[in-house]
């Protein structure tokens, strides 16, 4: 009975993989480069990909502010509406789309989501901002990369490369929704219910 | 909720709020240049109008074209249910072409929940009125209304109209609009009072959940929204009012009356509006006067439940939370 438990627990048990310290370093750090590669991130439009894509998009642009000091505008952009997906699983709650601003034309937008897994996410993305407007340029900031693309999709700046295998879960627990920060490594789940 | 929307009585709490939310984000798509989304692309509904209604026809599909569905309409006019093909016949003709579901609207109180549970058609039935019966969308519509003015756009999400106290007005005897609000706006909270004159309550009335006055003059000043209804002359078979004058004076909407209101309350209609007799043009006029918005609200709201109930691969509104908990992942 003991062994089981504890295998069980085994099975159950997360792994941080990034702590609270870690993930306010990483977010710094995408702003900087953020700030170097658009060259002074006068045009930037933040959008994050509900849900904690938008807490993400937030903290990014309080520090791009820090850094320009210029005022960074930041939305979301729900995607449930054009997902590959929809006919598979039960119709999802939609979200909230708030496009900053008049619009994103000739803007450079920064999607900004939380894990970039299969890259499906981040086409739907793509599709949902062709419906919006015309932005100068798209570019894509993850905290976490964790592999398994099956797209030709590419983040611009990644918080941290975690290589993983299908079977483990990759969380991301965010102060504003979950109470703590955190990114944690799990083990057990199958791939479909793992899948995003 | 089943996977067929036949009456408003069908829906929790849940399931209501769960359509106003969305609903609230569908008409975001409406302010933007391009007001289309691919969600239903490669999905065939089709409008089985047995009886004629351009407003409740367009407004579904509208609804349907700006989530990419294909739209079939069909009117029972000069098609072959003038030669006398039955409903069942019709259905089967539909399954075979591979419709994904079907919005009808038909002149006999039931037939709706006929298509849906005889087993004729696999698809998802909306019903878009029938008979005296019920018109779910329309007490849907009418509630989004009601939320987006007396509670707020935001403020409302998640929300019902709890405490909130609604009159509907006039012909509740043939209103199958009175009959689906009177079941929605209760599930969603708010306290119903029907104003009419006795010959128009239906019998039975007493065991609906609101309450029943015949002077107008005394529910006014206490009502956030007052409903209303149109007299359908088409559907009366005796004298219900000696004259469309002495039912004016006593049940009809004028700015005088309008004025005992208060200041918040709202005017709304399902359309089509009789002026003169229901409603003074001054008061159709008005700026408290919704009927406008509810017709764009209507598009709003089909298009949430065309969602719910077509997005996925079984209805949303049976598991909300499973849902939610799976867009989390």
């Amino acid at each position: 009975m003991d062994a089981q438990a504890a295998q069980l627990q085994h099975d159950d048990a997360t792994r941080p993989v990034l702590e609270a310290q870690d993930i306010a370093r990483v977010l710094t750090r995408i702003a900087h480069e953020i700030v170097e590669r658009a060259k002074g991130a006068d045009d930037v439009v933040l959008l994050g990909i509900p849900t904690r894509g938008v807490f993400l998009a937030r903290r990014l642009a309080a520090k791009l502010e820090e850094i320009t000091g210029n005022k960074i505008p930041v939305g979301s952009l729900d995607i449930t509406m054009y997902r590959d997906d929809l006919r598979m699983k039960p119709a999802r709650a939609i979200g909230r789309t708030e496009i900053p601003g008049d619009d994103i034309d000739g803007r450079l937008v920064v999607l900004v989501d939380d894990v970039l897994f299969s890259g499906r996410t981040i086409r739907a993305a793509l599709d949902a901002l062709g419906d919006l407007g015309r932005p100068r340029a798209v570019q894509l900031a993850v905290l976490v990369d964790r592999g398994h693309r099956e797209l030709p999709i590419r983040a611009d700046y990644v918080g941290k490369n975690l290589p993983t295998s299908l079977r483990e879960t990759v969380k991301v627990q965010l102060q504003e929704e979950d109470g703590r920060d955190a990114v944690l490594l799990g083990q057990g789940l199958d791939q479909a219910g793992a899948r995003r | 909720m089943k996977r067929h929307l036949i009456s408003a009585a069908d829906l929790t709490r849940d399931d209501a709020v769960l359509i106003l939310d969305t609903a609230e984000e569908m008409a975001r798509v409406a302010d933007r240049p391009i007001k289309k989304l691919p969600t239903l692309r490669g999905r065939t509904i089709c409008n089985l109008f047995f009886e004629d209604s351009t407003r409740t026809r367009i407004s579904f599909e509208a609804a349907e074209k700006r989530l990419s569905a294909d739209v079939i309409n069909f009117a029972a006019k000069g098609s072959s249910v003038s030669k006398g093909e039955s409903l069942k016949d019709t259905a089967q003709t539909l399954e075979a072409m591979g419709v994904d579901a079907v919005v009808i609207r038909h002149s006999a109180s039931g037939a709706p929940y006929r298509l849906a549970t005889s087993g004729w058609i696999d698809a998802p039935v909306i019903n878009a009125g029938d008979g005296t019966h019920q018109h779910p969308t329309q007490a849907l519509l009418d509630a989004f209304t009601m939320r987006r003015r007396l509670v707020g756009r935001d403020a409302g999400l998640g929300k019902g109209l709890d405490g909130r106290r609604i009159t509907l007005v006039g012909d509740v005897l043939h209103s199958r609009v009175a009959r689906s609000n009177v079941d929605l706006l209760h599930t969603l909270g708010a306290e119903v009072t029907l104003v009419a004159p006795p010959t128009l309550v239906p019998v039975g009335v007493e065991t609906w959940p609101c309450e029943v006055s015949y002077s107008l003059d005394e529910v006014l000043p206490k009502s956030d929204a007052v409903m209303m209804l149109r007299v359908q002359r088409e559907r009366m078979n005796a004298a219900f009012f000696p004259t469309e004058r002495e039912y004016s004076r006593r049940y009809g909407l004028d700015s005088a009356r309008m004025a005992k209101m208060p200041e918040h309350a709202l005017v709304m209609h399902p359309g089509p509006m009789v002026r003169g007799m229901e409603i003074t043009a001054e008061v159709a006029d008005s700026d408290r006067c919704t009927v406008v918005e509810q017709v764009a609200n209507g598009v709003s709201v089909r298009m949430a439940v065309l969602y719910l109930l077509l997005g996925g691969s079984e209805p949303a509104v049976t598991t909300p939370a499973a849902a939610r908990t799976e867009e989390n992942k």
